[in-house]
């Protein structure tokens, strides 16, 4: 079987796709869309960004991704706009004239991929609400400085966006079945409900699940591995659910950061301005909250601060579904509690109580699109002055996210006051043991996580405690 | 010269956009990778380098040969001429030849059917090595001895005296880190082969003749058999001036090989890996000084990391010492420059040329003096400018355009520096976490290459007979808005609208033995050729108009109504027809030598510059004393470009330079580790600037002067220079950290890049 997807109205085969193809050399190769450029091929600078396009409701969602490491089974059944169809009539369309005469370009290579990105903006694609400068954070200009970039950004009006023909086009596309292939051996799988994932992961329990890719891509991009079974998760429709209610927020499996990222805002603001600085926009319209976790990365930037929340994961196989409290599930480095032929169905996160103290910050070299160094999470519940519980977790700071234990135990039960903060940045300390990598030594590390709950502190009294925040004099 | 345009007084300086910028926005302007391939075409792959430095024991390469898809594989014993792609010494190689100097040295070269397959082929050689005892940081070299060169010195009077005899005296160090260039466009070339041997070669170069030279000497052709051709590149940064030969020269090999044509598209983790950065520097300083803060001795010592080759890293260090006085006189100084071998990946140009290091060292020294007397560092740097009797460079050199005292007045007030100055003293009064700092800095560069002949440049122009002009010049478009500056200048020649000039591709077949775009030289050199190139076609074009009209040749002008021959009206299609008929040659090159400059080397005096560019920046920051993070706030340029030939596009140069440069001095990290392995080798873990580190409010300023010297239209270059504008930045990180410590005269040890880690390392060093 083969993958079908939409291309300006006209639907582009392939009839024995390589399953780990990426969308980006299909449209440079066969397809000659040379427009969509290669930088980096591994979802860091943006200039191979396309907007992929997918039936909601009445009309279509439209989200710019990283075609370098999007693969094709991903777009099986969906619309795909390059920057060739913004202009296929031979004219400009009003974000490119104006880009054009701001000085928006110099090299130029960058461009398409910021068209695309404004362009998403422009018509409503995920994430538009956004500011102009966090939709194009994940794309990256080595010439201009940006000004004229966010310039034409902020200058052009949103786009009116008939999708009537496209939404036509998608209708019966994917087809009735599951899309499946085999290519050289490899094999491959598109699953459209959670019990036929049950089922294909019962028969392939060594299968590797590929949510968003925003991950996994990168083995094949730079890796170069052979992936011998791959199922995509993304089609599948009862792991789409997000559910917000007075005692939490369920996100299942299947939901990107970007389409949970106001839910999370809801829950608490640091979580929204963490999922604002995960990536850039097209990887947060691929990667999912849940893949963030089951991928058991030390430095997913998710997991740290859900675990502080005390959020549970919820798993599901052929024998059944199981809850355990977030922590649990990351047993060591790249070792997690996932059962062969068993898939994380959704997590949840608590609402936390009005009055608990909840801080979640990120250190990064850079605010936007980048790892972190360390991630420190903090929920305080407060009574009276006095800090009934605490949970405090880290990212960066050991081989998996972890909670620390012993700065907890200093902080429960004492006053919230500058002394119990003095002695609980001081047991932190002992609470891990971190690495020296390319992000930080590990002496930075420990000296960044005491300073993230002093942070905590002076946000409290009321001082200006981000630099985010800050105007000029 | 220029002047002798009539037009050009007249002509409004035209904010014209980039002539390619319909193209880039509707993805259509062609780069490298998306020319249509040719039936056959091969693609290519290195083996790269395990170790850093040793001798090689062993070559088996049967499974790559193996691998379904691969047709061949190349080892230096392949290639029939000369194995250098070294710009000066001849000591770059294709491919190892029984040693390897750096970790990512290309060893040997797969050709295969697919790109993917080359890539995964090249990663099943086995290469086995005799390891040998490495030099990776610049304190091994210079334990080892390994230097490309010797130590070079410029010097007057006498430093140690003046040091010994120096009312108040202060000496401190200062590491600078290295930077990719990160152009976004990765190194590519492709080959293929013509009749007859010949062989035309598609790069993503900055120096086509140079490429099309070590590609005849790789496979023993003459040069005339070799053509070169650069459309435009996606971003360069001096990163494919010398670092572009060795994907063209193995996609040439290839060719002569197998006879199909080759591509070389390299991955951007190898990219990083196996070409250049800029060099990363250790610098000392120890000078005197009065009571004002006036310098009146200063030594200086830059030791440059410069890598395994020898690359441009001469003229790179000897900018480093011609920029270490920046806008400043040094009384009795001495400059010492170390150019350390290591074996790293070898350093190479990159916007700024050993110049950024010089002038942050000897801002540095501004900062340094005016923590110790308590003053604002502004001050110091006013009463250390040049001026009248204290006007010659370290290396003998008269200043005779210094614009830096007005320039620092006049953004002084724009920029509101004193006023903010207090302001931020009264937020840092009463903010624990968050203090403020600001600074303004200077920058004075010098224009020309500093090995002077490189200083000329070729163009070819033709007027076909309905009236439309074809320009091409030895420069190449990177970006910087050279085309459309050339495209005008010639437009302006003719009294037409820029679109009845088309630039085509830069091709050594055009116009021979040419410079690489390079020194900020780009319009000063190719424009300067063009223009003479077209005013040769004018004045046989009004020869002849006077001759047929009966008037003088005088009396024919060619004006945007059209041409103008006495009494008679036409359009210049029409006069270029008249002309085509009467047998009049309508095609001429154009040359151009910069006049004035000459520069010993081996005493490190002379005129090295035509003349200077100059500019000033404030940045104001702030900065988190808990985390080490920091923000840019708002930056205020005031720069020189002379008569801007395109303030449109001189003003990008100015903001993309600024923020290169601030990239340069906070969060882009290049880092090796004990093994010589480069850790930084991708976007993942090198960070360049995103839109949100552009300060929020950005005012650039071009000043209204003019070059003092007859330049193209009395225009200054523009490429390089702005990126120091952003030196700024790291003067105001380090006041900021000195609020940290109100108290202390001292200087924060702060090192740049100045990362979160480094900037709380500062903050530590100053409470302790």
């Amino acid at each position: 079987m083969g993958v079908r997807f939409l291309l300006d109205g006209a639907v582009v085969e392939l009839a024995a796709p390589d399953p780990t193809a990426t969308l980006l050399e299909t449209l440079r190769g066969p397809l000659r869309r040379t427009g969509t450029k290669e930088g980096c091929a591994e979802g860091d600078c943006g200039a191979c960004t396309v907007l992929v396009g997918e039936a909601a409701g009445e009309g279509v969602q439209w989200r710019a991704v990283n075609a370098c490491i999007l693969f094709l089974p991903m777009i099986h059944g969906k619309a795909v706009m390059t920057v060739e169809s913004l202009s296929a009539g031979g004219a400009l369309n009003p974000l490119q004239a104006c880009m054009a005469a701001n000085g928006s370009s110099q090299c130029g290579f960058c461009t398409p991929g910021f068209v695309m990105s404004l362009h998403g903006r422009a018509i409503g694609a995920l994430g538009s609400e956004l500011p102009v400068a966090d939709a194009i954070a994940g794309n990256l200009c080595r010439c201009t400085g940006y000004g004229p970039i966010l310039e034409a950004g902020e200058a052009v009006p949103r786009l009116a966006q008939d999708d009537r023909a496209v939404l036509a086009g998608l209708a019966g596309l994917a087809g009735d079945d599951m899309a499946c292939g085999n290519f050289d051996g490899r094999q491959w799988f598109v699953p459209r409900s959670s019990d036929a994932l049950v089922d294909v992961l019962a028969a392939h329990p060594e299968a590797r699940i590929v949510a968003g890719a925003t991950d996994v891509g990168l083995w094949v991009t730079k890796g170069l591995r052979d992936l011998d079974a791959l199922v995509f998760i993304g089609d599948v429709a009862d792991l789409k659910g997000l559910e917000e209610t007075a005692g939490g927020l369920r996100i299942g499996a299947g939901v990107r950061y970007a389409e949970a990222h106001g839910a999370l805002a809801r829950l608490h603001p640091d979580l929204g301005e963490l999922v604002r600085r995960i990536g850039g926009l097209q990887v947060r319209s691929s990667a999912t909250v849940c893949g963030n976790i089951a991928n058991g990365s030390p430095i997913g930037d998710g997991p740290p601060a859900l675990i502080a929340l005390g959020a549970e994961l919820t798993l599901r196989s052929a024998a059944g579904r199981r809850t355990l409290p977030l922590e649990d599930y990351f047993l060591d480095y790249g070792k997690q509690d996932r059962r062969p032929g068993e898939f994380v169905e959704s997590v949840f996160v608590p609402r936390p109580a009005a009055g608990n103290v909840i801080h979640v910050s990120k250190l990064s070299r850079r605010f936007d699109s980048d790892i972190s160094a360390v991630l420190g999470a903090f929920a305080l519940t407060v009574k009276a002055g006095t800090i009934t519980a605490a949970r405090v977790a880290f990212g960066g700071m050991a081989a998996t996210p972890r909670r620390a234990a012993g700065c907890e135990a200093v902080l429960a039960g004492q006053p919230f006051s500058e002394a119990t903060i003095a002695a609980a940045a001081e047991a932190l300390t002992a609470d891990f043991n971190p690495l020296t990598d390319v992000r930080g030594t590990a002496a930075y590390r420990i000296e960044a996580a005491s300073a993230l709950l002093w942070r905590l502190w002076y946000r409290e009294q009321g001082a200006a405690v981000c630099v985010l925040d800050v105007e000029a004099c | 010269m220029a002047e002798g345009n009539p037009l050009w007084p007249q002509a409004a300086m035209p904010a014209l956009p980039h002539d390619s910028a319909h193209l880039h926005v509707a993805g259509l302007a062609r780069y490298v990778d998306d020319e249509p391939e040719l039936p056959g075409t091969l693609h290519l792959a290195f083996g790269l380098s395990s170790e850093a430095r040793a001798r090689i024991t062993g070559i088996d390469l049967e499974r790559v040969l193996a691998f379904p898809g691969v047709v061949a594989v190349y080892t230096a014993a392949d290639i029939p001429g000369e194995n250098n792609v070294g710009p000066i010494a001849h000591d770059d190689r294709v491919l190892a030849d029984g040693e390897v100097v750096s970790h990512g040295q290309p060893v040997f070269l797969v050709a295969a059917e697919t790109r993917l397959a080359a890539r995964k082929a090249a990663r099943l050689g086995k290469v086995t090595y005799e390891a040998l005892e490495p030099a990776i940081t610049s304190a091994q070299a210079r334990a080892a001895g390994s230097r490309i060169e010797a130590d070079q010195r410029m010097a007057r009077g006498d430093a140690d005296g003046a040091l010994a005899a120096a009312e108040h005296r202060l000496a401190g160090s200062l590491r600078i880190g290295a930077q990719d260039h990160f152009y976004l466009e990765g190194q590519v070339a492709h080959a293929r082969p013509g009749e007859d041997g010949q062989i035309h070669v598609v790069s993503s170069s900055q120096h086509p003749s140079e490429v099309q030279h070590l590609v005849a000497h790789l496979l023993g052709k003459p040069s005339a058999d070799v053509t070169v051709e650069v459309r435009r590149m996606g971003g360069a940064f001096g990163g494919k001036e010398s670092q572009a030969a060795l994907f063209a020269a193995a996609a040439a090999l290839v060719v002569h090989h197998t006879g199909r044509p080759a591509k070389f598209r390299c991955d951007r983790d190898d990219d990083m890996i196996v070409t250049g950065k800029r060099h990363d520097f250790e610098v000392d300083y120890d000078v005197g000084h009065d009571a004002e803060g006036r310098l009146c001795a200063v030594k200086l010592r830059f030791a440059g990391r410069c890598g395994a080759t020898m690359d441009l890293s001469p003229g790179i260090n000897d900018r480093t010492m011609f920029h270490a006085d920046n806008c400043y006189f040094l009384p009795d100084v001495e400059i010492v420059s170390e150019r350390l071998k290591t074996n790293t990946v070898s350093a190479t140009a990159f916007r700024g040329f050993g110049g950024p290091q010089g002038m942050l060292a000897i801002e540095r020294v501004c900062d340094h003096v005016a923590a110790q007397l308590g003053l604002d560092p502004l001050d110091v740097r006013i009463r250390n400018l040049y001026g009248p009797g204290r006007d010659v460079t370290p290396y003998d050199m008269t200043i005779e355009d210094n614009i830096a005292p007005e320039l620092i007045a006049r953004l002084r007030e724009t920029a509101r520096y004193d006023a903010r100055r207090e302001a931020i003293a009264a937020f840092n009064a009463g903010s624990p976490v968050l203090k403020k700092g600001i600074a303004l800095t200077l920058v004075k560069f010098g224009i020309s290459f500093t090995t002077t002949h490189l200083n000329q440049a070729g163009a070819l122009v033709h007027v076909y007979s309905d009236g439309s002009i074809q320009a091409n010049h030895g420069g190449t478009e990177m970006g910087q808005g050279l085309h459309i500056k050339i495209a005008q200048i010639v437009a302006d020649v003719f009294g037409v609208g820029v679109d009845a000039v088309r630039i085509t591709a830069t091709r050594t077949d055009k116009v021979p033995n040419t410079s690489a775009t390079a020194a900020s030289s780009g319009a000063d050199l190719n424009g300067m050729a063009a223009w003479r190139a077209a005013m040769t076609i004018r004045a046989r074009m009004a020869d002849f108009l006077a001759h047929v009209f009966g008037c003088g040749a005088d009396d024919v002008r060619f004006t945007p109504e059209g041409v103008v021959a006495g009494a008679a009206r036409m359009s210049f299609a029409e006069a270029a027809r008249k002309a085509w008929l009467g047998r009049i040659s309508l095609s001429s090159t154009g040359f151009y030598a910069t006049p004035e400059i000459e520069y010993d080397r081996a005493s490190h005096r002379g005129r090295p510059f035509y003349y200077f560019a100059y500019g000033a920046a404030v940045s104001e920051v702030v900065v988190d004393t808990l985390t080490g993070e920091h923000r840019v706030l708002a930056v205020d340029i005031l720069h020189d470009v002379g008569r801007s030939l395109n303030p449109a596009i001189d003003r990008g140069q100015i903001e993309g330079g600024f923020l290169q440069g601030q990239g340069w001095l906070t969060t882009e990290v290049v880092e090796w580790d004990a093994k010589g392995r480069l850790l930084n080798h991708s976007p993942a873990t090198y960070k360049v600037p995103t839109a949100s580190d552009r300060p929020k409010r950005m005012r650039i300023d071009l000043w209204d002067g003019e070059n003092v010297k007859p330049t193209i239209h009395r225009s200054k270059a523009v490429g390089e220079p702005p990126l120091m504008l952003a030196n700024s930045v790291f003067s105001a990180i380090s006041a900021a950290i000195a609020a940290t410590a109100p108290d202390v005269r001292d200087m924060p040890r702060l090192d740049a890049p100045a990362t979160p880690e480094a900037v709380l390392r500062a903050i530590a060093g100053m409470r302790a």
